[in-house]
């Protein structure tokens, strides 16, 4: 067992455990803060991906942007139905839960049965790549060439996706605007 | 040396996770926690192909596109939330079940 696969199955039982407990939790804020333990798990493995750049993006979009907002509506209109939700308990083993317990593992199932038959590790494209030299390596320096790439090739969707974050963004305002300003 | 498997099989239990969060939780934040753990599942596995592909860094770039685009949906979902829980007084999706007028 090499360094780098500890660290992956270490990251791996972090990410599936924390969002198991965001799944089982009855409260609410505990869970919140579970989901940020996730996402910082994920970071990790983009990282033993070999996409650090990924990876600050991760932490700096979500931890700092999505969790926080998230966080503050929260506080802004979760306070009674926080106090709703607690009267009843075992909500993870309810009755009512079984049929999407039930559909969640058939669908897990279906999943990794599709990963293991399409042989994801000998895909024809992943060989061609590693013959052409064309895999990243563990040495090798990727911000600049991402720089590049997101500057010439892929310079339509990313005027696109900024275009599409400010309308969303003024939209969100709007929407979030008091009812009497209006 | 972890192969794809690994990687796929992961995100595949992360977008099941998202999915049963999604299916059984009774508060809209919960469900947009669980949107946004299927998107991190999907995330998890363009990152984890780009790192076949290191002339046109397709994988990586999307990837950050995806978060972007979760970022967005974000905060237009939760802007959605604080108006319905100003006129419903509550954020359980199922007691939501009346029009405008």
């Amino acid at each position: 067992m090499s360094l780098v696969t500890v660290m992956f199955y270490l990251m791996a039982i972090i990410a599936l455990g924390s969002a198991l407990y965001v799944a089982a939790s009855k409260n609410l804020v505990r869970s919140v803060f579970m989901f940020f333990v996730t996402l910082f798990a994920l970071a990790g493995l983009y990282v033993l991906c070999l996409a650090d750049f990924v990876a600050v993006t991760q932490v700096v979009v979500y931890v700092g942007g999505i969790l926080v907002l998230i966080l503050f509506a929260f506080m802004l209109s979760g306070r009674e139905s926080l106090a709703g939700l607690q009267q009843s308990k075992n909500r993870l083993f309810a009755v009512q839960n079984l049929p999407a317990f039930l559909l969640v593992t058939l669908f897990f199932v279906v999943l990794v049965n599709i990963v293991i038959m399409a042989g994801v590790d000998n895909l024809p494209w992943l060989k061609q790549a590693e013959k052409m030299h064309n895999v990243i390596q563990p040495a090798d320096v990727t911000i600049n060439n991402l720089g590049v790439n997101l500057m010439t090739t892929y310079l339509l969707p990313f005027e696109a996706i900024s275009i599409l974050l400010l309308m969303a963004l003024v939209g969100a305002a709007h929407l979030a605007r008091k009812e009497e300003a209006l | 040396m972890i192969t794809m498997t690994h990687y796929l099989v992961l995100s595949a239990g992360l977008f099941c996770i998202g999915l049963y969060v999604i299916l059984a939780k009774q508060n809209a934040v919960q469900i947009l926690i669980g949107i946004e753990l299927m998107l991190n599942a999907a995330i998890l596995n363009l990152v984890a192909f780009s790192r076949f592909d290191k002339l046109n860094n397709s994988g990586q770039t999307f990837a950050l596109f995806a978060i972007v685009l979760a970022a967005a949906s974000t905060a237009v979902a939760l802007a959605i939330i604080l108006n319905v829980y100003r006129r419903y007084r509550t954020i359980d999706p199922g007691k939501v079940n009346q029009l405008k007028d």
